[in-house]
């Protein structure tokens, strides 16, 4: 086994173990925690892939903006002192054997189907390539984020604040 | 492991893909609390963004799928801002984050 081999078996192992963590665990603090070392993880997988540029991306906004944001959200809803047992969890045997069901499906799929690869894999920079791409084909989405991020902005601040009754 | 898994083969990324999506869906389903609810979605993108940029990098060989993954991202960042701002008000106003207590439209 080459070093690379062993290393994406770590990143995959890191990334799927958080994640069960954050869909198992009874403290909504070790949830939020474990989706750290999912985003990272799942950072990791894209550079295996190539994709510098959207590894860096998720570092950025996933670790360093959702990850912040859903730990404020914690902190700000729950007591320090019962925060134990507020990661309620019901129908879990269900739940259970709908997405034993649903991976297993899926996983034949991947499987079964027979997969075209392109004839050669190049491992290359890719961010002048996104660069020209949002900036010539993706013109018109990558406006159209900037007017959604914006109205997400004001959204939130609207939806959060104190309302002060007269 | 499986014979066929190694980070040359597009399957076993699909296969990641596949367990942290199944796991984003059982925390949608299983969790009372809505902050949990929200935390599996962010699974269910992650393991989206996951199939883009593999499908990406072995098939076409073109940025295309990178771009759709950033926008996926993006849109993740603005519904994780609205959401956890709605969980906020929802907070403050039912005192609880279970998602069975907010269900009438005001106090």
């Amino acid at each position: 086994m080459t070093v690379s081999t062993a290393v994406f078996y770590l990143v995959a192992a890191i990334t799927l173990g958080s994640a069960m963590i954050v869909a198992f665990s009874r403290n909504i603090i070790y949830s939020a925690f474990s989706l750290l070392g999912t985003f990272a993880g799942v950072a990791g997988i894209y550079i295996f892939l190539g994709a510098d540029f959207v590894a860096a991306v998720q570092v950025l906004i996933y670790v360093g903006g959702i990850l912040v944001l859903v730990l404020f959200a914690v902190m700000l809803t729950h007591r320090i002192t019962d925060v134990e047992i507020t990661n309620r969890a019901a129908g879990r045997i269900p739940a259970l054997i709908v997405v034993g069901v649903l991976v297993y499906l899926l996983a034949q799929t991947v499987r079964e189907t027979p997969w075209t690869k392109a004839k050669e894999i190049v491992f290359a920079a890719t961010t002048a390539k996104i660069g020209d791409l949002l900036l010539d084909t993706y013109l018109l989405p990558f406006e159209l984020a900037s007017l959604v991020l914006l109205a997400a902005l004001i959204g939130a601040v609207v939806i959060s604040r104190k309302e002060i009754k007269e | 492991m499986a014979p066929g898994f190694s980070p040359n083969e597009l399957s076993s990324y699909l296969v990641i893909g596949a367990i942290l999506f199944s796991l984003g869906v059982f925390t949608v389903l299983t969790r009372r609390n809505a902050i949990s609810v929200l935390m599996g979605v962010e699974l269910i993108l992650n393991s989206a963004n996951i199939n883009y940029v593999a499908f990406s990098h072995f098939g076409s060989g073109n940025a295309d799928g990178q771009i759709y993954a950033i926008f996926v991202i993006m849109l993740a960042a603005a519904e994780a801002a609205v959401g956890l701002a709605i969980v906020l008000a929802i907070f403050q106003l039912f005192h609880t984050i279970e998602v069975e207590a907010a269900e009438t439209l005001k106090e």
